[in-house]
Formats: structure tokens, C-alpha cells, sequence
């Protein structure tokens, strides 16, 4: 068992794959452990559903390879991979039941009648669809067609289920009840899930391991609390989870730390992330709950650099509220999230309030020159 | 007056008729006039110069003439067989069109498809008779290759009578098998062979099934396109021919037999709408939902 343990779900070595006139996946290798849930994150035309369907078998890549567990999957058709996907849209069969839908894989692979209806119905109970075998596709909620989806694909027992952005179409409050469901199926089944979306909040919700995607390339690999506290560049840290970026030109560097003045003219201390020089162009980013507000300069921790601003509205969102505000001097605006007490939940716009944040909690990059052309 | 504007739907029904109006005309006038004057004439005998009585005796003699009987038959046949060579046939076009080519290629693939309607049937058919005839294009070509001593005639077989039908239908079964193809999502197939499916399976139980309605009214338009058709058959398959269209012909034209053309003509029609309901009840389709496809 150790052996097989150690033989990684899913292994792409060096993946290449150019559309006419760009690049959509760019000499990519990572691996994925058995058992766990992979998202891969990324903008719209960042490459990732390229990426999905290569894994699938439905686009061929120019170069590199996949193996999935451990087999090479170069000459293996669609059909033959040990590989199920969960499509955007379900692509569940209108013109079958729920039953015949999670039975089609079992007939394909020459699965008996009586054993197939068996599997199925067992397949249907694991996820709460217990006797909605005989009902049309679409006589279900959304909720209950993506579990007919995922059911499926998991009847098929593969070694790793692929999923192209199957919240993409429900609505918020869905979004969330099935992000939930995913999370307790991939649990409960145990199988490598393989995820790609757009929506940072699910990908870190979802996941073990996140590959943020920009322009066919990962940007950072690694579990989703690394992406949010220590983004590798300045695309993670501003795709990533909320943030409010400061451009500007570094002054000084002092060690780990750097100051830097941004286009308005505000002085910002933050801490480095790779090489910064003294006059380069660069970016800093702070987060919302990573600052804090006072009404006054005493109510706010001693030792850190004091701003003063201007509140511009308030942005009431339970506990996910904010304030937008604008720093008095450079015009910079700045989202800082506000504490649950409520404290500040009478501030109006055109208040004056101060605010401070660590500078080892502000993030410096220096400025890549604009990639791919 | 002038300024108290007619009540909304009294004007609406009156712009209503009007451009109902020559619908119905063309409804009325040319269709259910002419078919009741013709049921009437086949439920009559006539006994002596201008006198007729009700009679079954056209019904009767269709049951009692075996030559009747056996050109009906086999029109029926011949029609099924020549609906099921054109599905075989617009099935890839149809899914060329719809699934493989893209935007202009789409668009001038259909061009190709039509431009033979450009010209009328008789022309069309004539270009068949002056490829296949036997001093024609095809039995010269045969002589020239080596592949036959003497030009056979390839005229006025059962077989170049299915080509000429096949021929004329084909863009029938296409254009609404092109409607079907286009709305299936190509996300059901590549779901199909992602779990496993293979190309039959995925045609058996997905795309037909999906295009069915499509099918089904490609095939009853195809059906009784050519049940009714005369000119392919009558050139085409020329006195052997024995179309049921040619019978009624001849017992309108050439017999001044009306009566009995008329009960030949309803024959026909009980024919076509038996026919197309077995083919709705087989398939497990719906009139209404397969007449919106076509």
C-alpha cells in the first residue's frame, strides 16, 4: 500500500499545447497525490480548460505527457482512460433517466443488466439520490443534477474525476450549499478530484492543493493558505483572495522591507518578495483584514506606520463587511475590512479615520515586464 | 369618429383574417374543394352517357384488379426503400454540415446541397436520362474502361428509378436532420465516449435518439414526396416503371376514366396517412412535435 501511495494520482511531465497563435498550455508539469482535491485557478483563457481536456484525452498535446496512475495516457483514447469528467453544463442525457444515465458507463463496459441496475441504485443512495432512479434529468434541482453528474462518473470507479467549473452556472446560494457537497463526496468517495474554476473562493473552500494559472503557466502550486498568506508574485496575490494594490517605485530597501512611494505620492512600507532594487518599478499589496481602522491615531496598535483617510462608502456585507475609504493625501483608495463587532457600523461617508497596517503583512513585488506578447 | 379609435381587438381580428386570408383562399379553394369534388366522384358509377349512381364500384374494381393492387404495393415499397437509402445518405451530410465544418464551409456545404433545386425536376431528371440513357455519358464511359463489350442501357430499371428518387429527396432529409444535429450539445457526445462509449453506441444512444424527431420528419416529408412523385419514375423507369402516380394518370388523361382516378387518388392518400402514422407510432414520436422539425 505505501508503494502505491506513493505513486502520484495524476503526473504531467513538461505539457505543451499551442492554438494557432498562442500559447495555451506552456511546457506545464505537476503532479497530483492519490485522494486529493486539486484545483487548478485561473482567469478565462488562462489555459485551464485546455489543460482539463488534454487530461481527459480530448485535445492532444504537442509535447510532454500525462500519466495517470502512473500509466502514460500518449495513445489512450477518451473511452479508454481511466479518467471521468463532470461537465460545465452536466451534459446529463435528456433522453435517459437518472438511472439510465448512471448505468450508461456500466453497459459500455459490457456490465450485465440486473448487475448494472444493481450498481447504479447503490451508486444513486451514496449521494442522497436514493429512488429518484426512474425520474427524467430534468424533473431535478440543479443541486441534485450535479450529484446525478458527479454519480455518473463515480460508478465507473476512476481513478481520477475531472471537474470543468460545475458551479459555473448555478446561482450564489447554490454555489455555496454544492461547494459543501463536493467537498464531503470527494471525502467520502476518497478519489482524486482534478478542478479547475475561475472563482478563487472555491478553489480555496475545495481544496488540498491550488496551481494558480496565467498565460499556459503556473504561477504558484501549493495548498491554499500558502496562496493567500505567501503568493509568489504579484498576479496570486492580486488574484487570490481580496487585496488593494499599490503601485509605485521603490525608494529604499532596508533588508526584508521597502519603501516605496506609489503614483499619488503616499510612503508605504511592506515586505519584499524576491529582489527589489532602489528605484524600481513596483507593486505592494495589503489586505483588507490585514489593516487596521481607528477614528483616531491612538485607538490603533502602537508601532506600525499611521495613515489618515477618508471614508468613501461603506461596503455592509454581514461578516464579510468593509470600508472603501481614501487615503488624505495621495487620493489612493483602500478597502479594509471592518471587525465583527459592529464598532464601526455607523460610519459615514466623509468620515475622517485613521488606519495602519504591518509592513511585514504588505507584500512587495517588483513590477514584471509585461509577459507574452 | 375619428377620434374614438376602433376597440383594439376588433381591429386586431380584422388585420388578423386579412392575412389569413390567402392562406385559407389557397387552403380552401385548392385543396379541400377539389378533394371533395373528387370523393364524390369516386363513390359513383356511371350506368349510362351522363347518368351515375352511388356506387362502391371503383373501390371494388382496385380490390379485384390485380394490376392495382400490385402497383400499389409495390409504390409503397419502393417509397420506403428509397426514404430509407436517402436517410442513409443525408445522415452524413447532415452531420458534416452540423457538426464538422464550421461557419462559411457550413454555409457553403448547404449551397452545394441545394443549388440542384435551382433547376426545375424535368430538367434534373432529363440530365439523369442523358447520363444513363444507353447512348449516354455512363454505358460510353463503361465500353471506354473496358468493363463492358457493348453500352448497356441503364434506363428503366427499378434501381435508376431509386437513384432519381433519392436524388430529388435527398435535400428533404437534410435540412431538417441539420436542425436536429445542430441542437444536440456537443458536450452529451464527448460525455458519451468519455464514459466509455464507442462510435455506434454513442450513435444509437444518443444522437438518434436525439434526432429522432428530425428523423422521423425528414422521412414522412421524403415518404410522401415520393410516393407521390411521377415525373422520376415515369422517365426514369419509363414503361416498366409502374408508379401508382402513372395509374391515376391514365385513368384521368387516357381513359376519361375520372371515377375511377378519383378512387385511385383517395387510395393514395389512405396510403400516405397510414403510412406515416405506422411510422409516428413505431418511432414513438409525436405529429406536432416532429411537424415543428420539419
Amino acid at each position: 500500500m505505501a508503494a502505491a501511495g506513493a505513486t502520484p494520482d495524476l503526473e504531467v511531465r513538461s505539457l505543451t499545447k499551442r492554438f494557432a497563435d498562442h500559447l495555451a498550455v506552456d511546457d506545464l508539469s505537476f503532479s497530483v497525490a492519490r485522494g486529493s482535491f486539486f484545483s487548478i485557478l485561473g482567469p478565462s483563457g488562462c489555459g485551464k480548460t485546455t489543460l482539463l481536456r488534454m487530461i481527459a484525452g480530448f485535445i492532444q498535446p504537442d509535447r510532454g505527457d500525462i500519466a495517470i496512475g502512473g500509466r502514460s495516457m500518449a495513445q489512450v483514447a477518451p473511452n479508454r482512460r481511466p479518467v471521468n469528467m463532470v461537465f460545465q453544463h452536466l451534459a446529463l442525457f435528456p433522453m435517459m433517466s437518472v438511472a439510465q444515465n448512471v448505468a450508461f458507463g456500466l453497459a459500455r463496459r459490457g456490465v450485465g443488466r440486473a448487475e448494472r441496475t444493481r450498481r447504479a441504485e447503490a451508486m444513486l443512495e451514496r449521494v442522497g439520490l436514493g429512488g429518484a432512479g426512474h425520474k427524467r434529468t430534468d424533473e431535478l434541482s440543479g443541486g441534485q443534477r450535479q450529484r446525478v453528474a458527479i454519480a455518473r462518473s463515480m460508478v465507473l470507479e476512476p481513478t481520477l474525476l475531472l471537474l470543468d467549473e460545475p458551479l459555473g452556472a448555478l446561482d450564489l446560494k447554490l454555489r455555496e450549499h454544492m461547494k459543501l457537497e463536493l467537498k464531503q463526496l470527494q471525502s467520502a468517495f476518497g478519489t482524486t478530484f482534478v478542478y479547475i474554476t475561475h472563482d478563487q473562493s472555491e478553489a480555496l473552500v475545495l481544496s488540498d492543493h491550488v496551481g494558480v494559472m496565467n498565460h499556459g503557466r503556473f504561477e504558484q502550486l501549493g495548498p491554499p493558505q500558502e496562496l493567500y498568506y505567501s503568493p509568489a508574485t504579484a498576479f496570486v496575490a492580486g488574484f487570490v483572495g481580496a487585496n488593494n494594490r499599490l503601485a509605485g517605485k521603490a525608494l529604499a530597501v532596508d533588508g526584508a522591507i521597502v519603501e516605496l512611494v506609489t503614483s499619488g505620492g503616499w510612503l508605504v512600507r511592506a515586505r519584499r518578495h524576491g529582489a527589489v532594487t532602489a528605484g524600481a518599478a513596483v507593486e505592494a499589496f495589503v489586505r483588507p483584514e490585514a489593516t487596521a481602522l481607528g477614528r483616531t491615531r491612538s485607538e490603533l496598535p502602537a508601532g506600525q506606520p499611521v495613515h489618515d483617510g477618508e471614508v468613501i462608502s461603506l461596503l455592509f456585507d454581514g461578516a464579510n463587511s468593509a470600508v472603501l475609504l481614501r487615503e488624505r493625501d495621495s487620493g489612493s483608495t483602500l478597502r479594509i475590512a471592518l471587525p465583527q463587532t459592529g464598532a464601526y457600523a455607523d460610519l459615514q461617508p466623509g468620515a475622517r479615520v485613521s488606519f495602519s497596517f504591518d509592513p511585514e503583512r504588505a507584500i512587495c513585488f517588483a513590477t514584471a515586464a509585461p509577459a507574452h506578447a | 369618429m375619428p377620434d374614438t379609435p376602433a376597440p383594439a381587438s376588433g381591429f386586431g381580428r380584422l388585420v388578423l383574417a386579412l392575412l389569413l386570408a390567402p392562406a385559407l383562399l389557397w387552403l380552401v379553394g385548392l385543396i379541400i374543394l377539389p378533394h371533395v369534388d373528387l370523393g364524390v366522384l369516386s363513390f359513383r358509377e356511371r350506368i349510362a352517357p351522363r347518368q351515375y349512381v352511388a356506387s362502391l364500384a371503383q373501390y371494388r374494381a382496385f380490390f379485384s384488379e390485380p394490376l392495382y393492387w400490385h402497383v400499389f404495393v409495390r409504390t409503397a415499397l419502393l417509397s420506403a426503400l428509397a426514404t430509407a437509402l436517402t436517410l442513409l445518405l443525408a445522415f452524413p451530410i447532415a452531420w458534416t454540415i452540423a457538426k464538422l465544418a464550421r461557419g462559411r464551409m457550413a454555409a457553403l456545404l448547404f449551397l452545394v446541397c441545394l443549388i440542384p433545386f435551382w433547376v426545375s425536376e424535368t430538367v434534373r431528371t432529363l440530365g439523369w436520362m442523358i447520363l444513363l440513357r444507353e447512348s449516354g455519358v455512363l454505358p460510353a464511359l463503361l465500353v471506354h474502361l473496358g468493363l463492358t463489350a457493348q453500352p448497356v442501357e441503364l434506363l428503366y430499371h427499378d434501381a435508376t428509378i431509386l437513384v432519381g428518387l433519392v436524388y430529388t429527396s435527398l435535400l428533404f432529409m437534410v435540412v431538417p436532420l441539420v436542425g436536429s444535429l445542430e441542437s444536440l450539445d456537443n458536450s452529451l457526445i464527448e460525455a458519451a465516449y468519455d464514459l466509455g462509449g464507442r462510435g455506434w453506441s454513442v450513435l444509437r444512444e444518443i444522437v438518434i435518439p436525439h434526432a429522432a424527431p428530425g428523423i422521423t420528419a425528414g422521412c414522412i416529408v421524403v415518404f410522401m414526396l415520393t410516393l407521390g412523385n411521377y415525373l422520376t419514375p415515369t422517365l426514369l423507369g419509363g414503361k416498366n416503371s409502374l408508379w401508382f402516380t402513372e395509374q391515376i394518370y391514365t385513368q384521368f388523361i387516357t381513359r376519361f376514366n375520372w371515377e375511377q382516378g378519383a378512387a385511385l387518388g383517395f387510395l393514395l392518400l389512405a396510403l400516405s396517412i397510414a403510412m406515416v402514422w405506422l411510422g409516428l407510432k413505431a418511432s414513438g414520436q409525436r405529429f406536432t412535435a416532429v411537424m415543428r422539425r420539419a
